[in-house]
């Protein structure tokens, strides 16, 4: 698989009024695994549902695994696992009852191999335990789970979850957060939306920030926290440090000095040279969440239509 | 996708307690005039039961009789109302349809679901009613049963046209089926869609009794539901029965046609 994997074009959904998403194009290609932030209300989950034909485009065209949406989504859907907004299942029935009705509800799921997808992804997300057992019993985290096996019950090229960690423990987020490296080492396209910046930046190859509606960001995670080129230095002597520098040094706080200068082993030279203690050395990348703060503050004073 | 709406719907245990509390009904009937040996005069109270004294055979068909004005609508509402937006609220309607199951598709296996739950229940009502009949009153097992108009009908006939009625009171039911699946795409919670079909049930029999609503009584949904006791004159009265099927065909077409139009061009928000 290569290319583009989604690729929306001037999306846009207006209700009434307001327009909860205002024309973004996404662009998420083969072996990418895409961080889709932005605030709660910013149109995340309208987008997800969009992508997945669930609801419909006022404007603008989908594209997932190069055929558009709605209208292949009977072809396409059955190579893409779903989360969205939260698990769902029926009560009264058992986990392993669940999976079966949702394989057989579509196209594309094997009722030959039914029982065994069912048993290997339950196994995969941790619930190998449980599958027998009313869905009405399971806690939070198992229901997250499950939803997790339902999407992958099919060995999907495609991905697209909607806050996948929730209602995880710390044990938990780390667990699934390993499952979904796997699955990607494996080949599959992973779509993550969601508003914990730290979890994304975790995981993410790919980011695309959603600010009120509009795209404000899309970029290589590599490329957004890439160096600044400048070093920051911790040191017990900051104004001995400060001397030796002069004007190299760009802010100083404490004992913690940002300096120009993209080779930390040429300023650490400069100040042990000069008998400075050097105590910590770093090149200075921003991290993702002041990526995203300086995206998004640039239409913070916007006031929504 | 027709196997997948059977199996969850006969694999939930809210549709077997429906079935039996329909079933309460019909059997304490039986037992209180078992009992107390007061059936009502004939043209009183529910169809049939001034001659099940003396006719067990008949009581399948005063079962159908008591559970027809009421009981038996209010199930069929429930579990109609029920069908999208049960699936809106408990936030599984996404996942099928992100499956993707089709719209279309889900719409015609949920009424597949419904008709089959319609007749199962309706079957069981008469076989529950066949079996209390025969086993608290007299069976006529030599002699024939007087049918309606007065004349006899044999064994077979009451049989035969104990069945026809099965058919007509599993598609009377279909009207109010269809009120309440319409409903049910309109909306997000499964109570909502079930109380609309009643409220037209209710509004519809209360018109029925009002001499000034005369004018469109026929085209009330409720106008034609008692008249499988037609099946029982001799012979058969077919007039009220067609128009019955004429009527149920067309509140099932336009009704099923906007849930229709409604279901497959909305934005699935739940």
């Amino acid at each position: 698989m290569s290319g583009t994997v989604i690729a929306t074009h001037g999306l846009r959904k207006a209700y009434g009024a307001v327009r909860a998403v205002d024309g973004i194009d996404l662009d998420v290609r083969a072996g990418d695994i895409y961080g889709f932030l932005g605030a709660n209300g910013s149109g995340k989950t309208t987008t997800v549902r969009m992508l997945l034909g669930l609801v419909l485009p006022t404007a603008g065209t989908v594209e997932v695994l190069g055929r558009p949406i709605p209208k292949a989504a009977r072809e396409v859907l059955p190579g893409v696992g779903a989360l969205i907004e939260g698990p769902a299942a029926y009560g009264p029935l058992s986990g392993t009852a669940n999976l079966s009705l949702l394989d057989a509800a579509g196209p594309g799921g094997s009722r030959r191999t039914r029982k065994a997808r069912i048993a290997e992804v339950l196994e995969q997300v941790g619930l190998g335990g449980g599958g027998k057992r009313a869905v009405r019993g399971y806690s939070l985290g198992m229901r997250q789970r499950l939803g997790l096996a339902g999407a992958l019950l099919r060995r999907p090229d495609l991905l697209v979850l909607d806050e996948p960690t929730n209602g995880l423990d710390p044990q938990g987020i780390h667990e699934i957060r390993l499952l979904l490296l796997d699955l990607h080492r494996t080949g599959t396209t992973i779509f993550v939306s969601s508003h914990l910046l730290a979890e994304i930046e975790q995981l993410a190859t790919r980011v695309g920030v959603l600010d009120r509606g509009r795209m404000v960001l899309q970029d290589d995670l590599a490329t957004l926290t890439a160096p600044t080129g400048a070093t920051v230095v911790t040191t017990t002597d900051p104004a001995q440090a400060a001397r030796v520098l002069g004007d190299r040094v760009l802010t100083s706080d404490g004992e913690r000095l940002v300096v120009r200068g993209s080779d930390p082993a040429e300023v650490n030279t400069a100040l042990v040279g000069a008998g400075v203690p050097v105590t910590g050395l770093v090149l200075q990348r921003p991290t993702l969440e002041e990526v995203v703060l300086a995206a998004a503050t640039g239409s913070g004073d916007r006031v929504a239509a | 996708m027709i196997a997948v709406e059977l199996r969850k719907l006969f694999r939930r245990p809210r549709t077997w307690i429906t079935i039996a509390l329909l079933n309460s009904l019909p059997v304490l009937v039986a037992v209180l005039l078992k009992v107390t040996d007061l059936a009502p005069r004939p043209g009183e109270g529910p169809a049939f039961l001034s001659a099940v004294l003396t006719n067990g055979t008949l009581f399948p068909l005063a079962a159908l009789a008591i559970v027809l004005p009421l009981f038996l609508p209010i199930a069929v509402a429930v579990v109609a109302g029920d069908s999208v937006a049960g699936e809106a609220q408990g936030g599984t309607l996404r996942y099928l349809l992100a499956r993707p199951a089709g719209r279309t598709r889900l719409l015609v296996a949920k009424l597949v679901a419904i008709v089959v739950f319609v007749l199962v229940t309706v079957v069981i009502v008469a076989a529950v009613g066949y079996v209390v009949g025969t086993a608290l009153f007299e069976v006529q097992s030599l002699g024939a049963t007087t049918a309606v108009s007065g004349t006899s009908l044999t064994p077979e006939q009451v049989a035969g046209r104990t069945l026809l009625s099965i058919g007509y009171v599993t598609i009377s039911m279909l009207g109010v089926a269809a009120f309440a699946m319409f409903f049910s795409t309109l909306t997000d919670s499964p109570q909502l869609a079930t109380l609309g079909a009643l409220a037209v049930l209710i509004g519809s029999s209360l018109l029925f009794t009002l001499d000034a609503a005369s004018d469109i009584a026929p085209y009330l949904p409720t106008r034609y539901w008692l008249s499988f006791v037609d099946f029982f004159r001799d012979p058969i009265q077919w007039r009220n029965v067609a128009r019955g099927l004429g009527l149920q065909a067309v509140y099932v077409v336009v009704l099923l046609g906007a849930a229709w139009a409604n279901f497959t061009t909305k934005d699935i928000t739940s």
